[in-house]
C-alpha cells in the first residue's frame, strides 16, 4: 500500500474541515443545520473565478508565483471571493434565516436551508452551465517527498493555507472578546443577552466566519480539482459528517474531524476501491456516535 | 434621601399576548436599598423581574431607571444602562473557565479597566480566584452562585436584580448568600431580589412587596412584614409563627 493516500487524505480533510468549521458555528451558534452551506462553498468559487477573469481582463496576463499554479489574481480574487460569500450569507439570513428563526423551530430554518440550497445551485448551474471550469489548465508536476509520497507545490501551499485559517479561527474564538461572546451565545442566549452580548452582532460575526471558509475550501476543491455547479453540495454530508464527528461546537473538532474523514476515504480508495469512498465517513461516523455520542471534542449537554 | 433608582409603575407582561402573567405591578427600589418581592407560588415574581430585566415583554406600564426610561430598551443593553440580572438557574456559561465568564460580562467595560475589576472580583470571592481556571459547570452550586453574582457586579449596575438566588442550595450555601448579599449593600450596591425564602430574605432586606397574581398587594418594611397578619393572608406559603401566640391579630 502506497502512503499517498496521506497526502490526497489530508487534502480532502482540509477541504472538508474547512467548510465543517461553518456548519458547526452555525449549529451550535445559530442552532441549525445549514444545507445551503455546501452551496456558499460553490458561489464562492464562482465569485472568485469571476474576480479572477476581471482582473486578467484589467491587467492582462500575470506570470504564476513560482513553482505554483497561480499568480496574485487569484490571491486577491480569493480575498473578494470570501467577502463576497459573506456578504451571500448575510443577505440570505437577512431575507431567509432570520425571519425564520423567529418561528423558533429549527426543523423549519433547515427547511428553509435546503430551499436555499436549491435555488442557489440551480442559480449557479443557470449562469454558468454546470461544465466544470478551472482556475488554471497547466499541470503541476510532483515531487517525491520520500515514502513513495508525491506532492505538488499547490498542495503545499494550500495546506499550509488551511493550517493558518485554522488557527486564526481557533485563536479568534478562543482568545478575543467576539470568541467569547460566540461561546457564550453557543451555551446559554438568554443569559448571553443578559450579560450585554448583541445577538444581531453575533449571528453576523458567525455568517462571516464560516462563509469566508466555505469559499476558501470551495476555491482549494476549484485549484486541486475542478469547479462545477455541484462542488459544494457534494461534500456537504462529509462536512456534517466531520463537525459531528469532531463534536458539535468545536473548532479543532470540526478540522479534526475533517481530517480524519478524508485520510478514511482516501486510504478506503486505495484498499477497497473508490466505490467505497462515499460509506467510508459514514461507517465512521456511525461507529463513533455508538461509542462517543457527542463526538470527539463535544461537551455533554447540560 | 429617597432617591428612586428602580421605579417600575403598574406593569403588566406576559411571554403570549393578551395573556399577562404580572398583572399591573408597581415597585419603587431606593439608592442603597435592598428590596424583596415576596408572593406564593406562580404570583408572577419571576416574571415580574424578568420583564424589569428586558427578558419577558411588556404591555403596559413603565420602567424608570434612575428615571430614564427603559421600558422598551432590548435585554442586551439593561446591563450596559446599568441593571444587572441574575437569573435563578442557568446563570453562568458551562463550559467556559471561571475567567472566561467574567471576561465576557466585563466585555461591556473600557478595555483598560477590565482586567482590574476581575481582579476586585477575585478579592470579593477569593473562592472564585482558587478556580479560576475551571470551567463553571464543575462549580458547587454556591460556588456557581457567586460567580454569577460576581459576573453581574463587574460593571459596577445601579442595581443588581436577582432571581432567587438561594434556590436549589443547601441551608450552608444558602446563609453564605445571604451574607454575600448584605456585604455588597454595605459597598454602596442597590438590590432588588424576589425570594422564596421569606424569612432569610426580609432578615437583610429593607423593604418587602408581596406579589400575589401578578399585582403587588402589599408594601412594608421588612423587618416588621413577618410579623404582618396581612401579609400571613396574602402568602400562602410559611405563615407567621407568632400568629398563634399573637391571639386575635
Amino acid at each position: 500500500m502506497s502512503l499517498q493516500f496521506v497526502v490526497d487524505g489530508l487534502l480532502t480533510g482540509s477541504m472538508i474541515g474547512l467548510g465543517a468549521i461553518g456548519v458547526t458555528l452555525t449549529y451550535s451558534i445559530l442552532r441549525f443545520s445549514n444545507f445551503a452551506h455546501g452551496d456558499f462553498m460553490a458561489w464562492g468559487t464562482y465569485a472568485t473565478l469571476a474576480a479572477v477573469s476581471a482582473i486578467g481582463a484589467l491587467f492582462g496576463k500575470v506570470a504564476p508565483i513560482a513553482p505554483l499554479s497561480f499568480g496574485w489574481p487569484l490571491i486577491v480574487a480569493l480575498v473578494i471571493g470570501m467577502a463576497f460569500t459573506a456578504l451571500l450569507a448575510l443577505l440570505l439570513d437577512k431575507v431567509l434565516f432570520a425571519r425564520l428563526r423567529r418561528q423558533e423551530q429549527a426543523i423549519i430554518v433547515v427547511m428553509g436551508s435546503f430551499g436555499a440550497s436549491m435555488a442557489l445551485r440551480s442559480l449557479l448551474e443557470f449562469i454558468f452551465t454546470s461544465r466544470p471550469t478551472y482556475f488554471s489548465r497547466a499541470i503541476q508536476i510532483a515531487m517525491p517527498v520520500g515514502l513513495g509520497i508525491r506532492i505538488t507545490p499547490d498542495q503545499i501551499a494550500l495546506l499550509l493555507l488551511t493550517a493558518v485559517l485554522v488557527l486564526g479561527v481557533h485563536l479568534l474564538t478562543t482568545r478575543t472578546q467576539t470568541g467569547r461572546s460566540m461561546q457564550a451565545m453557543s451555551q446559554n442566549p438568554a443569559l448571553a443577552r443578559v450579560v450585554g452580548i448583541d445577538v444581531a452582532s453575533v449571528v453576523r460575526v458567525t455568517w462571516i466566519v464560516g462563509a469566508a471558509l466555505a469559499c476558501v475550501a470551495g476555491v482549494m476543491i476549484g485549484i486541486l480539482v475542478q469547479i462545477r455547479p455541484f462542488m459544494g453540495f457534494d461534500i456537504l454530508l462529509p462536512m456534517f459528517a466531520a463537525a459531528i464527528l469532531g463534536g458539535i461546537g468545536s473548532i479543532p473538532g470540526a478540522v479534526l474531524g475533517g481530517l480524519i474523514i478524508g485520510l478514511a476515504e482516501a486510504g478506503a480508495v486505495q484498499l477497497v476501491g473508490a466505490e467505497w469512498r462515499a460509506a467510508v465517513s459514514f461507517i465512521i461516523l456511525m461507529a463513533v456516535l455508538f461509542v462517543r455520542p457527542i463526538g470527539l471534542f463535544g461537551v455533554r449537554e447540560r | 434621601m429617597n432617591e428612586a433608582v428602580l421605579d417600575v409603575r403598574d406593569l403588566e407582561a406576559g411571554y403570549e399576548p393578551g395573556v399577562p402573567i404580572v398583572r399591573g405591578a408597581s415597585i419603587i427600589v431606593n439608592k442603597g436599598e435592598i428590596v424583596v418581592v415576596l408572593g406564593p407560588n406562580g404570583a408572577g415574581k419571576s416574571s415580574l423581574i424578568k420583564a424589569i430585566a428586558g427578558l419577558v415583554p411588556i404591555s403596559r406600564g413603565k420602567v424608570l431607571l434612575d428615571g430614564k426610561d427603559v421600558t422598551a430598551a432590548p435585554a442586551h443593553t439593561m446591563v450596559h444602562l446599568g441593571l444587572a440580572f441574575v437569573p435563578q438557574t442557568e446563570n453562568v456559561f458551562p463550559l467556559m473557565s471561571v475567567e472566561d465568564n467574567l471576561k465576557v460580562a466585563g466585555g461591556i467595560l473600557e478595555r483598560r479597566q477590565a482586567p482590574a475589576r476581575i481582579e476586585e472580583m477575585y478579592a470579593m470571592f477569593p473562592d472564585l480566584a482558587r478556580q479560576k481556571r475551571s470551567a463553571a459547570g464543575n462549580l458547587s452550586g454556591g460556588q456557581r452562585q457567586m460567580l454569577a453574582v460576581a459576573r453581574a457586579l463587574i460593571v459596577h449596575p445601579k442595581v443588581l436584580v436577582l432571581d432567587e438566588p438561594s434556590a436549589g442550595l443547601s441551608p450552608k450555601f444558602v446563609s453564605m448568600v445571604f451574607e454575600m448579599l448584605s456585604a455588597i449593600r454595605k459597598s454602596g450596591v442597590t438590590i432588588l431580589l424576589v425570594e422564596q425564602n421569606a424569612k432569610a430574605a426580609l432578615a437583610i432586606g429593607d423593604r418587602a412587596y408581596v406579589l400575589v397574581e401578578g399585582k403587588d398587594r402589599h408594601e412594608g418594611v421588612a423587618s416588621t412584614l413577618w410579623d404582618d397578619p396581612v401579609v400571613a393572608e396574602l402568602y400562602l406559603g410559611q405563615r407567621p409563627l407568632k400568629r398563634e401566640a399573637g391571639g386575635a391579630a
